[in-house]
């Protein structure tokens, strides 16, 4: 199951967007998401909407690719939409039954929010599917160099973010292959409620503990004799450099966020105006 | 000029016994002394516990002796000062290829050691992409090293070690975790680095046929240096080699067997065209 989850994982393909620097991406997403919350009006999720139809088709991952890794957070928006729907208060009231409300302004509070989180979802997801665990980690270390001064050790943390990347793969076989030793010794993994199959995995995750911290071990002492010791004085294979293009896209980044938040302004204005109008 | 020299070496690990209440010693290493000339391709071998793994780690400074000396290149591995220059002198490969490789990709995995020692990224290039052809895995290079089979990430691990340019790689067990497509694969590549590259070898390994091209083998029993001798010498004390638990090659143990029923070939027969030319001998 976990090997057909296609949400976060990398599309190798050659594209703009695959090629744009990481640090970029990083910026532009986290843009993306904070305008995305400063914004109510109908116009600015229209911007949005259009300006992550642009980046989905500039980036060359298929469109269904991403839909496939939508399916995992459909609950999460379904339960969203839900407690929207029944819980807000409204003046245009279409049902009313004890806690239960279903009003005009609730429904369409719903469809935001979950336009809102697709929109999150898909934003954060083209980095990852258009960006290498290693450029991403490298880009976060670059990126965030300046945290250094106030004693966040980050190049640490982006050298185990990077190998825990890295060991995602293998442990997934481990835990596979473990599930079939045991299955062969008459585990069962299948029947039971939820808390005794969590009870019946537990010979399962003893060993893959086990067998991580050796791998663990045995990997620092691995790296340990070819020569790493920490970030100082260390080089890159591949720096990163902004070219022209990724400067420009800083332009186009710092463009959307002005007119994201024109856009808000001026639905709000219109807000105003509608109900100096109606007074 | 001797690569790595120790003199009279002790190495004692300590433990906690079942009812952890005593801590307990025991001597992986006992008075070793083991000179390897630059350039030599040197096997040594032994039987779970003969101390051979505890010496190839002295040899990179992961360990430090107890007792007694070793000198990687003239530096004491004891001088903490000189640890990084050891390590870049005396590259070491692991037994498990899936838990020393920590690049994304082939050529980001051999860049490691070359990032760690501050490489600058134009000449990391170039002796990325030499490293890659010496183990003959540059068209890989942008591959991901989950999908390799496990000889083929052995070799990325050596790539990874020759391209901090050392005069001498230590092999612990590299093959131990290989079908024999990959063990083969493995050692072709190491005896092509010897020959071409001039690196010094050494190869730790149980599978006697695998000392079979080496200058020079070393057997280990109990933390000693039991035999020694060129691949010849060691495999005529056939006896000895059955004693100290080790399995011989087939070639070998043929000759030996077929000796004891009666036929007369030489002692230390390790080629299979050897064996060969000693059977048509006989007919004459």
């Amino acid at each position: 199951m976990l090997r057909d989850m296609t949400l976060g994982q990398y599309y190798p393909t050659k594209s703009k967007v695959h090629k744009t620097d990481p640090r970029v991406k990083l910026l532009a997403t986290l843009l993306f998401v904070v305008g995305l919350f400063l914004v109510n009006s109908f116009l600015s999720y229209i911007f949005s909407i259009a300006i992550i139809g642009i980046t989905i088709g500039m980036s060359k991952v298929p469109f269904s690719y991403m839909i496939k890794g939508m399916k995992f957070i459909l609950v999460l928006l379904i339960i969203s939409a839900v407690f929207n729907i029944i819980f807000t208060n409204g003046e245009h009231m279409y049902f009313e039954y004890g806690i239960i409300k279903i009003s005009a302004e609730g429904l369409k509070w719903a469809v935001f929010i979950v336009i809102r989180l697709m929109l999150i979802v898909l934003g954060c997801s083209i980095v990852t599917y258009t960006t290498t665990p290693n450029d991403l980690t490298a880009g976060l270390e670059k990126g965030l160099s300046w945290m250094r001064k106030i004693k966040v050790p980050v190049h640490e943390i982006a050298m185990m973010m990077s190998i825990a990347l890295r060991f995602i793969p293998i442990l997934v076989e481990e835990a596979d292959k473990i599930m079939k030793a045991q299955s062969a010794r008459g585990a069962d993994f299948d029947s039971g409620n939820i808390i005794a199959k969590a009870k019946n995995m537990i010979p399962v995750i003893v060993p893959l503990f086990i067998s991580a911290f050796r791998r663990a071990s045995e990997l620092a002492t691995a790296m340990e004799s070819r020569c790493y010791r920490g970030g100082e004085g260390r080089t890159k294979f591949k720096p990163l450099v902004y070219k022209l293009s990724d400067k420009l896209s800083y332009a186009f980044l710092a463009l959307y966020f002005v007119i994201i938040i024109d856009l808000d302004l001026m639905a709000r204005n219109i807000e105003a105006l509608n109900f100096m109008m109606a007074k | 000029m001797s690569i790595v020299k120790s003199e009279n070496l002790f190495f004692e690990y300590e433990y906690m016994d079942e009812s952890a209440e005593e801590v307990k010693k025991t001597h992986a290493l006992i008075g070793v002394d083991i000179d390897i000339k630059q350039g030599e391709f040197v096997a040594i071998v032994g039987h779970n516990g003969s101390g051979k793994s505890t010496f190839a780690k002295h040899i990179n400074a992961i360990l430090r002796p107890t007792k007694g000396k070793i000198f990687v290149d003239g530096m004491d591995t004891a001088d903490e000062k000189k640890l990084w220059n050891i390590r870049q002198e005396a590259g070491m490969v692991f037994q498990n290829p899936d838990n020393q490789i920590i690049g994304y990709s082939i050529e980001e995995d051999v860049a490691f050691a070359l990032e760690n020692i501050g490489v600058e990224s134009k000449e990391m290039h170039k002796r990325v992409e030499d490293a890659l052809i010496a183990v003959n895995m540059l068209d890989l290079r942008e591959k991901s090293p989950n999908n390799l089979s496990g000889g083929q990430k052995q070799r990325v691990a050596i790539a990874g070690v020759l391209a901090m340019k050392p005069k001498c790689i230590v092999l612990d067990e590299p093959t131990a975790m290989l079908d024999p497509g990959g063990r083969a694969e493995v050692i072709r590549t190491v005896l092509e680095l010897n020959k071409k590259e001039h690196v010094s070898i050494i190869l730790i390994t149980h599978y006697m046929e695998e000392a079979v091209d080496a200058d020079r083998i070393i057997v280990m029993d109990d933390g000693k240096v039991a035999m020694s001798g060129t691949p010849k010498e060691v495999f005529s004390k056939t006896e000895e080699l059955i004693n100290l638990g080790l399995e011989l090659p087939p070639v070998t143990k043929l000759a030996y067997e077929l000796k004891k029923e009666g036929l007369d070939l030489e002692d230390g027969i390790i080629t299979y065209d050897e064996l060969v030319k000693g059977l048509k001998g006989l007919k004459r």
